[in-house]
C-alpha cells in the first residue's frame, strides 16, 4: 500500500525525458499504441473525504511535477499474427491486473478476448508510472483505479488506428466501418480485416488525439467473468516466477542475516562455509554475510556452516511484551490530535458509565509463497534485473546508487510474483539493496540469483507494526454519546521516500479507518502516539485498517448493544450520510439472512469498513472449535468498488482477503523474545490458515456506475471485527489481543478491562 | 557419485549428492523449475511431487531415496485425473499469484488418484498439506469436486 507521490528526480539521475511522439514505434513487426494521457483523478476524486483520499489527490493533481504526468506510454501491441499484447505496468501476483488491465483495452478495442495476451512493462517511469503514486509501482489496491481511463484510452486509440487504416486502404468513410470481436468491417463493400492484416499500416498513421471511450452502456466485456489471462500457464508448471530464472555462469546466493534487528557482523569464521561443497565465495555486505554457490542448497548449506560473532551494541533488544507495556502505558495519555468531532472528552465525564477498551496487535510478517529473490547480472549497459519489483521505480534507484549507474541504466525485468500482501514494495528497497550489494562484489558478466529461505522471511523483519489502541465510549438515550480514541504504533511513511505524507506528527496510514469513520459520532477525538524501535515495519496488505477496521467494528459493537441496538439496524442508524457503507451492510445482511435462524452452538457477527476507496461488508458465523478458537463456517461478503471490470475476479480477491485475514487473526504473530531475538522461524510456528480452516463464502458485488476501485486489500479489514464479534454473541468474550490464539493462551484476561 | 533415477518418464543421471533434496535437484540441476520452493520443512507443499504416484515432498526428500523410482513433477504430470484437475482448475480460475498451485495439482491429483469422489473431510485430509497464501482453498474445493464429477461423467 502506498499513498502520496515521490518525484522520481529526487531518487537517482534524472530519467531522461523522451519526445512525446517516441511511443509510437513504426516497425514490420506491428503496431505499437500508446497514448497521450492525463491522470484522471483530479476530476474523479474531488468528492472523497479522509486522509488518504487527500494525499491521493494530492498525488493525482500534481504527478510528475505538472506536465511530467503527460508523458507518453507504450501499452498496446499488435502483432502480424492477430495478436494483441496488452504491456501491463502493474506487477501481477494474483490480484488480477494481466487480465484486468487487458479487458480495459480490449473492451475499447472491439478485440476478442482469445486474442489478448499481457506481459509486463519494463521499468519506466516516464511510461509506466502509477498516476496516483508518481513513479512506476502496484500497491493500495489501485492497478484498476489509476488504468481505468489510461488503458481505456489507449485499447480504443489503437482501434481508431486500425480502422483509418482500413477506411484508407478501401476508401470508404471511417465512419462506416464497424469493429467486432477483433475483426474490422465496411458492411457496403463487404470488406473485412483482421486487427494483424492492418497492424503494418495503422502503424504508419498519425496518432488521434482525445479519441471518445465508449459509453458504458455499451460495454461488452466489461463487467462480465472473462477468464483470467495467467490462469493456464499457472495449471502446467510453466508460469515462471524470479525463483525459475537461470543464467548462464549464475551463482546463487545465500545471506546471513543477523539474529536482532540492528545488530551487526562482529568477527566471521568462514573456513568451514568455503569447505563445503559448491560454495564458491563468502564476502561481507552491509546486511550481512553473502554465500554464492553453484546452487541453491550448496548456498544454504555454506550459510550453516559460518561462523559469525555478532555486534549486539545497537540492536533491539525489547521483547514483544515489553514494548506491548510501553505502548499500553503510552496510550494512557493523549498523543497529537488527529480527529477532533464536537467535544468527546465532555462527552464522557457526562456519561453514566463508560466502556474502556485497550487492543494488542502483534507484528506480523506478510509470508508471500515465493520468499523474496531476484536474478542480476552487470553488463555493458548496466544492470539487468528479474524480480518481483512492486515499485520498480524505487528498485531501480538502489541499484543505481550502490552500483554507481544511472537509474535508467538499470533494466528490471518484472516477473510473476508469488504473492507480496505488501512485502515487495519496500520504500528503502533494502531488498533490492541487497542484491545489488551482493552483485557488486562479483565480476561484471556474472549473473547471481540471490534467495531468501522461509526462515529469513519470517525472521526479516519488515513486519505489520505492532499496535496497541486504547478507545473509551459511552451511550446516552441518543446513541452513542462520545468517542475517544488513542493510538500508538510505528509510523509506516516516517523515514521512507514518502515521508511528506506524514502531516503535523500524522501519519494517515497509522489512523486511517478511524479519523474517516462513516458513523454519525458526534463527540469524536483520535489521537496518535507514533512510537519508535529497531524493528522495521511496512505496509501489509490493507495497512492501517489491519487494526483500525477491528477496534472500530468490535468496540462500536459492544456499545450498541450496551445501547440495546441490533449490529445491523444500530450500525445503519449511524451510516445516514454513508449510502455506500449502507449499502454493502444491507447486502451482506441479506445475503446471510441476517435475523434468521442460526444452528445451534453457532452465532453471527458482521462488520462493514470501507479501505482504499472500496466498501466491504461480512457477516460471520462460528462455532467454538475444538481448539478453543472460532470456528468460521461461512462468510457472506457484499463489496462495492465502483464498475466492476470482472466481477469473478473481485470475488476471488474477497475470498482471498478473508481468507488472509482469518489466518492472521486466527493464528498469526511475530514474537520478539526477550533479548529481542524471533521467536518464528516457518511456518510450523507462524501459521497459515490452511483448507480445513477456510470458510465457505459468498459474495455479492455490488452493480455500480461509480469510478472502479480496487480490490487486493478492501477484502481483509472486516473479516477479524465480523468473527471477533461473532465470537463474543457466542462465548461473552471480547477478543483484544490479537491473534485469538494470544487471547486463547493468555486466559485469564479480563473482558472489558484496561488491558 | 551418480543417482539414476525416472523423472517423468525419461531415464535420468544427476550429480548432485545423495543428501540433496530432490526439489533443488529438480529445480537446479534439471531445470524442472514447476516444482516450488516454500518453506523447506515439509509445511507448506509447494515442492510435492509424486513418488511412484504417491504425493510427497522434495524438500526433505534426500535424492538417494528415490534412486531408482519413478519421479513426476507437474511438468510431467499426465492421465485422465491430471486433464480433469487441469480443466476444473481453469475452468473457475482457482490460481491467483499461482506460486503453490503446482504442489495444489500434484495433491489433488494424488488425491483423486485415490479416491474417486472425495468429500469436503476426504478434500481436507488430502489438501491441508498443502498451504496458500492467497487463501484459493474455496476454489480449490470446488475444483476438486468439479474434477470428480468430470471423471465420472
Amino acid at each position: 500500500m502506498i499513498y502520496g507521490k515521490i518525484d522520481p528526480a529526487d531518487l537517482a539521475p534524472a530519467p531522461k525525458t523522451r519526445d512525446r511522439r517516441e511511443f509510437l514505434k513504426t516497425a514490420a513487426t506491428g503496431l505499437i499504441v500508446g497514448a497521450y494521457l492525463p491522470t484522471f483523478v483530479r476530476g474523479a476524486r474531488a468528492e472523497e473525504t479522509g486522509v488518504s483520499a487527500a494525499a491521493r489527490l494530492d498525488a493525482g493533481a500534481s504527478g510528475l511535477g505538472g506536465r511530467q504526468a503527460f508523458a507518453p506510454n507504450a501499452f498496446v501491441r499488435i502483432a502480424p499474427d492477430d495478436t494483441v499484447t496488452v504491456i501491463v505496468k502493474h506487477i501481477e501476483f494474483g490480484q488480477g491486473p494481466y487480465t484486468g488491465l487487458s479487458t480495459l483495452v480490449a473492451e475499447e478495442l472491439d478485440a476478442d478476448w482469445s486474442q489478448m495476451r499481457a506481459e509486463s512493462a519494463p521499468a519506466d517511469v516516464t511510461r509506466y508510472a502509477n498516476s496516483l503514486f508518481g513513479v512506476q509501482g502496484t500497491g493500495g489496491s489501485t492497478a484498476i483505479a489509476n488504468s481505468y481511463e489510461q488503458m481505456r484510452r489507449a485499447g480504443a486509440t489503437a482501434r481508431a488506428m486500425l480502422v483509418a487504416a482500413a477506411a484508407a486502404e478501401w476508401a470508404v468513410p471511417a465512419g462506416e466501418i464497424a469493429v467486432s470481436a477483433g475483426v474490422v468491417r465496411h458492411a457496403g463493400s463487404g470488406r473485412e480485416a483482421r486487427f494483424g492484416e492492418l497492424a503494418d499500416a495503422a502503424s504508419r498513421l498519425p496518432v488521434p488525439e482525445d479519441v471518445p471511450l465508449k459509453d458504458p452502456s455499451e460495454f461488452r466485456l466489461i463487467g462480465t467473468e472473462l477468464p483470467k489471462l495467467d490462469t493456464p500457464d499457472k495449471t502446467t508448471g510453466a508460469a515462471r516466477f524470479t525463483m525459475d530464472i537461470y543464467r548462464d555462469g549464475m551463482q546463487t546466493v545465500a545471506v546471513a542475516h543477523p539474529p536482532r534487528f540492528g545488530s551487526a557482523v562482529g568477527s566471521l569464521d568462514d573456513a568451514a562455509a568455503r569447505r563445503v561443497r559448491g560454495v564458491i565465495d563468502v564476502r561481507a555486505i552491509p546486511s550481512g554475510v553473502a554465500v554464492y554457490a553453484r546452487d541453491t542448497w550448496s548456498a544454504f548449506k555454506g550459510r550453516e556452516a559460518l561462523a559469525i560473532e555478532r555486534d549486539e551494541a545497537a540492536a533491539e533488544t525489547r521483547s514483544s511484551e515489553a514494548l506491548f507495556e510501553l505502548y499500553r502505558t503510552t496510550t494512557e495519555s493523549a498523543g497529537a490530535p488527529a480527529q477532533t468531532r464536537g467535544d468527546a472528552a465532555a462527552a464522557l465525564a457526562g456519561a453514566a458509565s463508560v466502556l474502556e477498551a485497550v487492543y494488542e496487535f502483534p507484528f506480523l510478517a506478510h509470508a508471500p509463497m515465493e520468499p523474496l529473490d531476484a536474478v542480476a547480472v552487470r553488463d555493458a549497459e548496466g544492470v539487468e534485473v528479474w524480480m518481483g519489483s512492486q515499485v520498480q521505480t524505487l528498485d531501480q534507484g538502489a541499484f543505481a546508487e550502490v552500483l554507481g549507474v544511472a537509474l535508467e541504466q538499470v533494466r528490471i525485468n518484472t516477473q510473476l510474483a508469488g504473492g507480496s500482501f505488501g512485502r515487495r514494495a519496500q520504500g528503502a528497497a533494502d531488498f533490492a539493496r541487497e542484491v545489488a550489494h551482493a552483485l557488486a562484489a562479483v565480476p561484471a558478466g556474472t549473473p547471481i540469483k540471490l534467495v531468501w529461505s522461509r526462515e529469513d522471511d519470517i525472521r526479516g523483519g519488515r513486519y505489520r507494526p505492532l499496535t496497541v489502541h486504547r478507545v473509551r465510549g459511552a451511550v446516552n438515550a441518543r446513541g452513542i454519546a462520545g468517542w475517544e480514541h488513542t493510538i500508538a504504533t510505528q509510523s509506516i511513511f516516517a523515514g521512507s521516500p514518502f515521508e511528506s505524507m506524514v502531516q503535523d506528527g500524522i501519519d494517515p496510514s497509522s489512523v486511517e479507518g478511524v479519523v474517516d469513520t462513516p458513523y454519525a459520532l458526534p463527540h469524536l477525538s483520535v489521537t496518535l502516539h507514533t512510537m519508535e524501535n529497531g524493528v522495521p515495519i511496512l505496509w501489509w496488505r490493507s495497512v492501517g485498517h489491519t487494526h483500525t477496521a477491528y477496534v472500530m467494528e468490535t468496540f462500536l459493537d459492544e456499545l450498541l448493544e450496551a445501547d440495546g441496538k441490533d449490529p445491523v439496524e444500530g450500525r445503519l442508524a449511524l451510516l445516514r450520510n454513508s449510502p455506500r457503507h449502507a449499502g454493502v451492510l444491507r447486502a451482506a445482511a441479506e445475503l446471510a439472512g441476517w435475523g434468521g435462524p442460526v444452528p445451534a452452538g453457532r452465532a453471527r457477527g458482521v462488520a462493514v469498513h470501507k479501505s482504499f476507496e472500496s466498501y466491504v461488508a461480512q457477516v460471520a458465523e462460528v462455532s467454538r472449535g475444538g481448539d478453543g478458537l472460532p470456528r468460521v463456517h461461512h462468510v457472506w461478503c457484499a463489496v462495492d468498488c465502483g464498475v466492476a471490470v470482472n466481477p469473478n475476479i473481485i470475488t476471488a480477491q474477497m475470498e482471498s482477503g478473508i481468507g488472509y485475514g482469518l489466518g492472521a487473526i486466527l493464528y498469526d504473530e511475530i514474537t520478539l523474545e526477550e533479548g529481542g531475538t524471533v521467536r518464528q522461524r516457518n511456518f510450523d510456528r507462524y501459521r497459515s490458515i490452511r483448507i480445513d480452516e477456510m470458510p465457505a463464502v459468498d459474495v455479492r458485488v455490488i452493480r455500480s456506475t461509480e469510478p472502479p476501485t480496487g480490490v487486493g486489500e478492501p477484502g481483509l479489514p472486516p473479516i477479524g471485527p465480523a468473527v471477533a464479534n461473532a465470537w463474543r454473541a457466542l462465548t461473552g468474550e471480547s477478543v483484544r489481543r490479537l491473534p485469538f490464539t494470544a487471547h486463547r493462551d493468555a486466559g485469564a484476561r479480563a473482558p472489558g478491562g484496561g488491558g | 557419485m551418480a543417482i539414476d533415477l525416472i523423472v517423468n518418464g525419461e531415464p535420468r543421471r544427476v550429480q548432485s549428492e545423495g543428501e540433496t533434496p530432490l526439489l533443488w535437484v529438480l529445480r537446479d540441476e534439471l531445470r524442472l523449475t514447476g516444482t516450488k520452493f516454500g518453506c523447506g520443512i515439509a509445511q507448506c507443499g509447494a515442492c510435492t511431487v509424486h513418488v511412484n504416484g504417491q504425493a510427497r515432498r522434495a524438500c526433505v526428500t534426500p535424492v538417494r531415496l528415490v534412486e531408482g523410482q519413478q519421479v513426476t513433477t507437474i511438468e510431467g504430470l499426465s492421465g485422465p485425473q491430471a486433464e480433469a484437475v487441469r480443466e476444473a482448475w481453469r475452468e473457475i480460475d482457482v490460481p491467483q499469484c499461482g506460486y503453490c498451485q503446482s504442489g495444489q495439482i500434484m495433491s489433488a491429483v494424488a488425491l483423486l488418484s485415490q479416491m474417486r469422489a472425495p468429500d469436503d473431510a476426504a478434500i481436507d485430509a488430502g489438501m491441508v498439506g498443502n498451504i496458500c497464501r492467497c487463501a484459493t482453498y474455496v476454489r480449490i474445493r470446488q475444483a476438486i469436486k468439479n474434477a470428480a464429477a468430470a471423471l465420472e461423467g
